[in-house]
């Protein structure tokens, strides 16, 4: 990576979009995607169940193959760009990491609830001693006013993160919304500032380039949307437009065009789009890996999975609390038969 | 009827509420409520309550010849308890571990206190393994559990710092007493917590995958129902939202807890659940104490 870079790139799809395929990733596909997005020149590829180390669960969906061989085989293959991981407090532990770090993960990205940072020094203080680099992934970040996420920004600061994110894991965030935010933390943090968007509303892109012009550096995408809900800020697209912006991403355009044609579309197990499950997801800021649980939760118990999605909007639900899913929609059966 | 002796070592919120909990207890007697800071409002609230207030720690409390107890409970931290533990065995007093120290065997009130009656020093796992081993249990019990796996969803202001800075020691000693206590083969815990507002209460859910071809789901549902009214006997407000779930080899549990409200507010039912299980599990080992002096 000698070529200069105005931004640095986050490729998320062999983690948020693990969401996607039901965490049924294989080493094979790993390889594949993994050694084209390194062609590529794309920085960072991030690896992990969709919700992080130790992700795979009852509660989530079980990997089909455990996360720390998929990190291996793109280990393996990334000779350019670095291998990341996420992990969320309460669900992957240090022992995690350690491992992830140990077959040659370099970056670790510490997810939280917005307000809910004080779970994170360990995490950070002994990724940093492993030697990676650390993010602050500051989730659900709509469900926190603004004064509410400097304070949470500064306090992963204060444990050392190299960089902070903005993220949007509802795709509920408005334009203007995302901008008062980055413009907040570009006042308030000397760290980066990332920002990782969810295309349920469809403004994934326009987010994002109001987010970099805010001064974020750091920004996610999913190649191809392969992300949770409506996926992420499409990665090849990003690239073309900030290549039309004069923004240097340092990614190879026309070898991301080939990844996502040839070798991420086949492998979906439908189209990414902006269906009304993900679309009511960001309308009603409910976290977007919840939309195919919802999915199958609607089918189960006879009710309209929109409905399910408002509820659990209603009720505030965070990320992670997948079992709140099945309990509305019963609840929803019940009193529309009464 | 004659009362067993005990003493509150930590005089914070967790300490505070099992000193109005022993309160209540018949067979109980609390003597000193112990801390280490004079100003401290819980020792305040003690000596106003009629209890010695000792702010010269554990050493000051064991030096004082007027001072006497029988059982310790340990509400400090997992660093004081090693401490604590020593010289508290030193004494020939048994403790009640609230901290992660883990120095003694796991117990869950409701499952194997009767295994652990002659120790010297019991640990009470996590709020979460207090909540959700007793439905392991329950279901291990009629079909052997190959797999559980169990969420605690807590209102964030019920999370102190302690918890918060050690997240990794509840998802792993929660982890490992669902196979030594719940019986399970395999164990997994997720802790989320939700900061809403206002408060939500403790909630838990236990899936639990049993051995193929041993579902006997009239026999689980019975066992839950029963399991769910012995914690009920120590935690009133410890119940299952909805109907267990049965899929194949699966069955999912729905916990709520709410606590008491003494001292700790309703929605930290994750903290109530700790301090009754003590209180549950004083009072077995008192009882265990009384009988040897009768005979």
């Amino acid at each position: 990576m000698t070529n200069e870079r105005d931004i640095l790139i986050t490729e998320v799809a062999l983690r948020d979009g693990s969401h996607a395929v039901s965490h049924q990733f294989t080493v094979d596909q790993v390889l594949k995607v993994a050694k084209a997005l390194n062609d590529a020149n794309v920085p960072f590829i991030e690896v992990s169940h969709g919700d992080g180390l130790a992700g795979s669960s009852l509660q989530y969906g079980l990997s089909h193959t455990n996360e720390m061989e998929l990190i291996e085989a793109a280990v393996s293959v990334a000779d350019k760009s670095k291998v990341a991981v996420l992990l969320l407090p309460g669900i992957g532990t240090l022992h995690d990491l350690k491992e992830a770090a140990n077959l040659g993960a370099k970056m670790a990205r510490i997810a939280t609830h917005v307000t809910e940072a004080d779970v994170a020094p360990q995490h950070i203080a002994y990724a940093k001693e492993l030697g990676m680099e650390t993010v602050g992934f500051l989730m659900m970040n709509h469900m926190a006013p603004v004064d509410k996420l400097v304070e949470q920004a500064k306090l992963m600061e204060s444990y050392g993160a190299d960089t902070v994110y903005v993220v949007d894991s509802a795709g509920y965030l408005l334009p203007g919304q995302v901008r008062e935010r980055i413009r907040a933390l570009k006042q308030s943090v000397g760290i980066n500032i990332g920002f990782h968007a969810h295309n349920n509303l469809s403004l994934a892109m326009a987010n994002t380039l109001v987010a970099i012009e805010e001064g974020a550096t750091r920004i996610d995408g999913s190649v191809r949307c392969l992300g949770a809900g409506a996926g992420n800020t499409q990665t090849e697209v990003l690239v073309a437009v900030c290549e039309r912006m004069g923004i240097k991403t340092g990614v190879d355009l026309y070898k991301m065009m080939d990844l996502a044609e040839d070798i991420i579309a086949p492998l979906l197990p439908v189209p990414q789009e902006i269906t009304k499950d993900s679309l009511t997801l960001g309308y009603a800021g409910v976290y977007s890996s919840f939309a195919l649980h919802s999915k199958r939760a609607a089918q189960k118990y006879g009710v309209d999975s929109r409905d399910i999605l408002i509820e659990l909007g209603k009720r505030k639900v965070v990320g992670g609390q997948e079992d709140m899913i099945v309990e509305v929609a019963a609840e929803i059966a019940k009193n529309k038969n009464r | 009827m004659s009362k067993v002796k005990v003493a509150v070592l930590g005089s914070g919120n967790i300490g505070t509420d099992l000193m109005i909990k022993l309160g209540r207890s018949q067979i109980l007697e609390l003597t000193a409520v112990i801390g280490i800071d004079p100003q401290s409002d819980g020792l305040r609230r003690a000596r106003e309550m009629g209890y010695a207030g000792v702010a010269t720690g554990i050493d000051g409390f064991l030096a004082d010849p007027e001072l006497k107890a029988d059982i310790v409970f340990d509400a400090t931290s997992a660093k004081a308890h090693l401490y604590n533990a020593k010289v508290l065995k030193e004494a020939g007093i048994k403790v009640i571990d609230m901290t992660p120290a883990a120095v003694g065997p796991y117990v869950c009130a409701a499952v194997n206190i009767d295994e652990h009656l002659e120790k010297d020093n019991i640990n009470l796992i996590t709020c979460g393994g207090q909540a959700t081993i007793p439905m392991v249990h329950a279901v291990n019990t009629v079909s052997p559990v190959e797999y559980a796996e169990i969420v605690a969803t807590i209102s964030s202001k019920s999370a102190g710092p302690g918890t918060r800075a050690n997240i990794d020691e509840f998802t792993e000693t929660t982890s490992r007493a669902i196979e030594v206590v719940g019986g399970a083969k395999k164990g997994k815990a997720i802790m989320i917590l939700n900061p809403a507002e206002p408060p939500i209460m403790m909630r838990d859910t236990v899936y639990t995958l049993v051995e193929e071809g041993k579902m006997d789901e009239e026999g689980i549902r019975k066992s839950i129902a029963e399991m769910t009214e012995v914690v009920q006997s120590y935690v009133p407000g410890y119940q299952l939202r909805t109907e267990p779930i049965f899929e194949g080899n699966k069955v999912t549990i729905f916990i709520q807890v709410e606590g008491a409200g003494d001292y700790l507010p309703k929605y930290s039912g994750n903290l109530d659940i700790m301090t009754a299980a003590g209180v549950k599990i004083a009072e077995e080992f008192a009882k265990n104490l009384l009988k040897k002096e009768t005979v």
